[in-house]
C-alpha cells in the first residue's frame, strides 16, 4: 500500500513519540485526539494500534485526551474517526514497528530483515532473542517524524482488525462507574446552573427567602449568570429545584438580535437545461422535521479546578482542543495556563450541552479558587438548554419524462445552522458567555462548509442519475433558538425527502420504487446493498397500499463519500405508527470491529426510529419550555423491532464511519412504509400519535 | 443532631445519619462514594438509579434514606460477587450489551431483580421490566440479549 499525501493528525503533529510511548515495561501507550464517546472507538484505535506493532491488544494503553498531552484532531464527529485517527495511529505504528527493530538490529549486529516481532518479544529467523520491544525502546529516536515511507501490513495479513475485541472501557462502567460524573476530588463543591430560560433573558429578581431557606448553599451571581454551590450535592440540587420560584427572568426589548444570515447558495449539477417535457408527470412535494434534542441519558457535567494560577476542567466534549480556546477567551488566561482533559461521559449524538457545562465549571472554579468544583446539569436543561438539532424542511421539485424516468429534480432545502461550535464561526457559542455578556451572540451565522461533508446541504444531492439536478440551500438564523450539529446533520432530513419524493415519483407511474431506483441508479456499491436488503427483506412483501401494514425502503451514502447503508422497514399503522422490523444492508469498507460497527449502526437505527416516530421540540413563543421525559419521550424497549444487519465487506476498501450512515435511510424507510400502510403520504416527522390523528382528520 | 438510618447495604451493616429527604441516590454516590448507581433525571422517568430494595427494584432518586431502616438494599457494586450478578456481567460483556453505559447499572438491577425471583423469564417478561429504563444509544436489542443470556447461564449452572 502507498500513501502519496500524510493524513492531516499527522502533518500537525509528526512527531512519533506523540502518538505512540513504550515508557511502561510491556505496555504500548497510544494517544490519539479522538474521544471516546460511547461509540467504541478507543478499542478500534487500540486494535489498529496492536495489529501494526505487533501486540496483544490488551498491552494497549489509549492515553486519555488531554490538551497538555494529545495530538490535536480536531472535533470528534462527522463518522470520520477511523478514517482520520485510524489512518494516523496505523503509520504511527508502523514505523514505530519498523524503528524498534531497526534498534534490536544493531544491537544484535546483524539486518532488521532477519527480524520479527510477536507480541512485542523480538524473534530472528523466529526463534526469540532476548530482546523486546522495551529493551530497545531507548535506542529508538523518538523525536523522529512519521513519514509513511514504511509500508503498513497488508489486509490480508490482518490478525486483530477485522475481529471482535471486547471494549476495554465497559466493564468497570457496569458496576462501578467511570463517568465523568463518577469523579471524586478531594474538597469538591457541588454546582448547579440555574440557566437562562431563553436566550438574552434578564436576571430580574432574585428572592431573598430562597436563600435564607438553604444557608449552606452560596449564590454565584455575575450579570445574567446564576450558579448554587455548595459542599451538599442534594443541598444544592434541592435548591435548584426551586429557583423558578425565585427567580424573576425578563425580556429586554430588542436585546435579542439575529445573526446575519448569507444569501442561499445555489448548485447546478449537469444542467442540461430545457429537458422540460410535454405531457410530463411532476411532483412538488415539501418534507420537514421539527427540532430533535441530543437527550443524553447522563445530563451533562463538568469539572475545573483553579489552583495557583492554572485552571484545569473535565469535559465530556468532543472538541477538547477547540473547547480550551473559548474557555481561554472567556476568562481571559493565557492558553498554557488552561487545561481540558476528556472524561468519558453519557452518549454523544453530536454538540450537545457538554461544552456549556464546562464554561459553566471554568466560571465557578475561578471565583472559588483553590477548590474543585463539579456541576451537574439537570435533565430539563439537557432537553430544553443545549444546542438542539435544528428544524428543516426540504421541497423536491421533479419532473418525469414519457418513459417514466426523473428529467428534472430541485431539492431546497431550508434549515438553521447545523454548526455553531465552540470557536466556530470566530464566535465562542457557549450558552454561559452569553449570560455574562448578551453581546457575545453570533453576529453571522455560516454552515458547515462543503469540505466538512456540509451541514444544511450534507446529502442534499441525490446520489441517482439524474440528467437534470438543482440544489438550492438557504439558512435561517430569526430563531434565538440555539441549533448545532446533531447526529447526521442536514442527512436526516435530506435522504428523507429525496427518498420519499422518490417512492412519490414510482407511485405516480404504477412502478416498484425498488426497480424504479435501480433504473436511476449505477453507483455498484449502493445499487450492492439496495439489492442486499431487498433480498434480505422478502421485497416488496405482501401487502398492499392502504392495509395497514407494509414494507418501505430508503438508500444514501452518508456525505456522499461515507458508508452505503439500504434500510427495510416494516411499518403497521393504527393509532400510531409502529415498527415492526429493520432490516439494514450496509457498506462501511473494511470492518475494524464486527460487532462495533453493527451496533453503531443498529443503535443509529434505533435512535432514527425514536425521532421518526416519536421526536419533536415544540417551540413556543421563540423558546424551548421546560422539558422532561414525560414531555418529551423516547423509544422504549418494547417499541424496538427485531434488527438484521448484513454488511458487505470487501477488505480492499477502506474503512468508511458508520456511526450516522442509518439515521437518513431507515428514517425514509418508515415514513414509506407508514405511508403505504396508509394509502397516504405523509411528509412531515415526527409522525407521533398527534400528527397521525390530526393528518387523518384533514385527509 | 440527627439521628442514624441502620440498613443493609451490598451484604454490609451501615449507618448513615438521617438527612430529612435526601434520597439513597445522592447519599450512595456523595457519602459512600459508590457511583456505579447514575443520576439521570431524578423525577423516576429513566431508570438510571434503580437498584433493588428488599427484592425489588426501586428508583434511587426519589426514595429517602431515612425510610430505608432495616432494609436491605443491593447496588450494581454488589453484582460481581453475587451468581446471578455475576451471570449478568459476563453476558452483558459477551453480547456488548451497551455503547456509552450510562444507563446498565440500572438495567442491570431491574435484570438482577427479575432473575433472582423469576429463571426462566419470557422475552416479553424481560421487556416488560426494562420497560421503565431508557437507552439513548440503541442497545436495546444486545441488553435483551444479554440478561437472556445470563437467564441461560444460570439454569445451565443449576442443572
Amino acid at each position: 500500500m502507498t500513501r502519496s499525501v500524510l493524513p492531516r493528525s499527522i502533518q500537525d503533529t509528526p512527531v512519533l513519540g506523540r502518538w505512540i510511548s513504550l515508557a511502561r515495561q510491556g505496555r504500548v501507550a497510544v494517544y490519539t485526539g479522538k474521544v471516546e464517546l460511547g461509540q467504541g472507538i478507543a478499542t478500534a484505535i487500540a486494535q489498529i494500534a496492536a495489529e501494526e506493532l505487533e501486540v496483544a491488544v490488551e498491552r494497549i494503553d489509549i492515553v486519555p485526551v488531554d490538551t497538555d498531552q494529545s495530538p490535536d484532531e480536531g472535533i470528534t464527529a462527522g463518522s470520520l474517526s477511523v478514517e482520520v485517527s485510524g489512518a494516523s495511529v496505523r503509520l504511527a505504528a508502523a514505523q514505530a514497528r519498523a524503528a524498534l527493530l531497526q534498534a534490536a538490529a544493531a544491537r544484535l549486529g546483524i539486518n532488521a530483515d532477519a527480524l520479527s516481532c510477536v507480541d512485542g518479544t523480538i524473534l530472528r529467523r523466529g526463534t526469540a532473542t532476548e530482546l523486546d520491544y522495551w529493551s530497545v525502546s531507548a535506542d529508538v529516536n523518538w523525536q523522529q517524524h512519521i513519514t509513511a515511507q514504511v509500508p503498513v501490513k497488508p489486509v490480508r495479513d490482518y490478525s486483530i482488525v477485522g475481529r471482535n475485541t471486547p471494549r476495554a472501557d465497559l466493564p468497570a462502567k457496569l458496576s462501578r462507574g467511570g463517568f465523568i460524573h463518577d469523579m471524586s476530588l478531594e474538597g469538591i463543591l457541588h454546582v448547579r446552573i440555574v440557566r437562562q430560560p431563553f436566550r438574552s433573558a434578564r436576571l430580574a429578581q432574585l428572592d431573598e427567602v430562597w436563600m435564607k431557606r438553604y444557608p449552606e448553599v452560596a449564590v454565584l451571581r455575575k450579570k445574567d449568570f446564576l450558579a448554587l454551590v455548595g459542599c451538599d450535592e442534594y443541598l444544592v440540587h434541592r435548591a435548584h429545584e426551586e429557583a423558578e420560584k425565585f427567580v424573576v427572568w425578563e425580556e429586554v426589548p430588542d436585546l435579542w438580535r439575529p445573526a446575519d444570515t448569507p444569501a442561499a447558495r445555489v448548485v447546478h449539477l449537469q444542467s442540461a437545461g430545457g429537458t422540460s417535457t410535454a405531457g410530463a408527470q411532476a411532483l412538488c412535494a415539501r418534507y420537514s422535521r421539527a427540532p430533535i434534542a441530543h437527550a443524553s441519558i447522563g445530563p451533562s457535567c463538568a469539572l475545573a479546578h483553579y489552583q495557583s494560577g492554572r485552571l484545569t476542567v473535565w469535559t465530556h466534549s468532543q472538541g477538547i482542543f477547540a473547547l480550551r480556546g473559548q474557555i481561554v477567551r472567556c476568562m481571559a488566561l493565557e492558553p498554557s495556563l488552561v487545561r481540558v482533559v476528556h472524561v468519558h461521559g453519557s452518549g454523544c449524538y453530536g454538540h450537545n450541552g457538554a461544552d456549556d457545562a464546562a464554561l459553566d465549571a471554568a466560571i465557578v472554579a475561578m471565583e472559588f479558587a483553590g477548590r474543585p468544583v463539579r456541576v451537574q446539569w439537570s435533565r430539563e436543561d439537557e432537553l430544553s438548554r443545549g444546542p438542539v438539532g435544528p428544524a428543516m424542511s426540504a421541497t423536491v421539485e421533479a419532473e418525469l419524462d414519457e418513459v417514466g424516468r426523473v428529467a428534472a429534480w430541485r431539492l431546497s432545502v431550508v434549515s438553521a445552522p447545523h454548526a455553531q461550535r465552540p470557536g466556530f464561526g470566530g464566535y465562542v457559542n457557549l450558552s454561559s458567555a452569553e449570560a455574562l455578556d448578551s453581546d457575545q451572540s453570533p453576529k453571522r451565522v455560516e454552515d458547515l462548509p462543503e469540505a466538512a461533508g456540509g451541514g444544511a446541504s450534507r446529502n442534499s444531492v441525490a446520489l441517482y442519475d439524474f440528467p437534470n439536478q438543482e440544489v438550492r440551500v438557504q439558512l435561517e438564523t430569526a430563531s434565538r433558538i440555539r441549533t448545532s450539529s446533531l447526529r447526521s446533520l442536514g442527512a436526516h432530513l435530506n435522504v428523507f425527502a429525496i427518498e420519499s419524493a422518490m417512492d412519490e415519483l414510482s407511485a405516480m407511474i404504477g412502478a416498484d420504487p425498488y426497480e424504479f431506483r435501480l433504473s436511476h441508479l449505477t453507483d455498484e456499491r449502493c445499487r450492492a446493498v439496495l439489492i442486499g436488503v431487498a433480498e434480505m427483506s422478502g421485497w416488496p412483501g405482501g401487502h398492499s397500499a392502504g392495509e395497514g401494514r407494509a414494507l418501505g425502503m430508503g438508500v444514501a451514502r452518508y456525505k456522499n463519500r461515507g458508508a452505503w447503508l439500504a434500510a427495510v422497514a416494516q411499518v403497521a399503522v393504527d393509532e400510531e405508527v409502529r415498527v415492526e422490523r429493520l432490516w439494514l444492508c450496509v457498506d462501511a469498507g473494511l470492518i475494524v470491529n464486527p460487532e462495533g460497527a453493527r451496533s453503531q449502526i443498529e443503535g443509529g437505527a434505533i435512535q432514527a426510529l425514536s425521532w421518526a416516530v416519536k421526536e419533536g421540540l415544540k417551540i413556543e413563543d421563540d423558546r424551548i419550555p421546560p422539558l422532561n421525559w414525560l414531555s418529551y419521550p423516547i423509544v422504549k424497549f418494547s417499541e424496538v423491532p427485531l434488527i438484521e444487519t448484513r454488511f458487505v465487506v470487501d477488505p480492499a476498501h477502506q474503512s468508511l464511519g458508520a456511526g450516522e450512515a442509518a439515521q437518513g435511510p431507515v428514517t425514509a424507510a418508515i415514513g414509506n412504509a407508514a405511508s403505504k400502510a396508509l394509502g397516504a403520504r405523509m411528509r412531515d416527522l415526527p409522525l407521533t400519535r398527534d400528527r397521525l390523528l390530526s393528518f387523518l382528520l384533514e385527509n | 443532631m440527627s439521628a442514624s438510618v441502620h440498613f443493609r447495604l451490598n451484604g454490609s451493616d451501615i449507618s448513615l445519619d438521617d438527612h430529612g429527604d435526601e434520597p439513597l441516590l445522592f447519599a450512595l454516590r456523595n457519602r459512600l462514594n459508590l457511583k456505579a448507581t447514575h443520576f439521570g433525571c431524578g423525577l423516576e422517568q429513566c431508570g438510571a438509579c434503580v437498584v433493588n430494595i428488599n427484592g425489588q427494584a426501586k428508583y434511587s432518586c426519589t426514595f429517602s434514606v431515612s425510610a430505608l431502616a432495616g432494609s436491605i438494599v443491593t447496588t450494581a457494586e454488589a453484582l460481581p460477587a453475587d451468581p446471578v450478578g455475576a451471570a449478568l456481567l459476563e453476558a452483558f460483556e459477551v453480547e456488548r450489551a451497551g455503547q456509552c453505559g450510562y444507563c446498565l447499572a440500572g438495567i442491570l438491577m431491574s435484570a438482577y431483580t427479575l432473575l433472582k425471583t423469576e429463571q426462566h423469564p419470557t422475552r416479553e417478561a424481560i421487556v416488560s421490566v426494562l420497560d421503565r429504563h431508557l437507552c439513548r444509544c440503541g442497545a436495546h436489542g444486545g441488553i435483551l440479549r444479554a440478561v437472556e443470556r445470563a437467564a441461560a447461564t444460570l439454569v445451565d449452572a443449576s442443572a
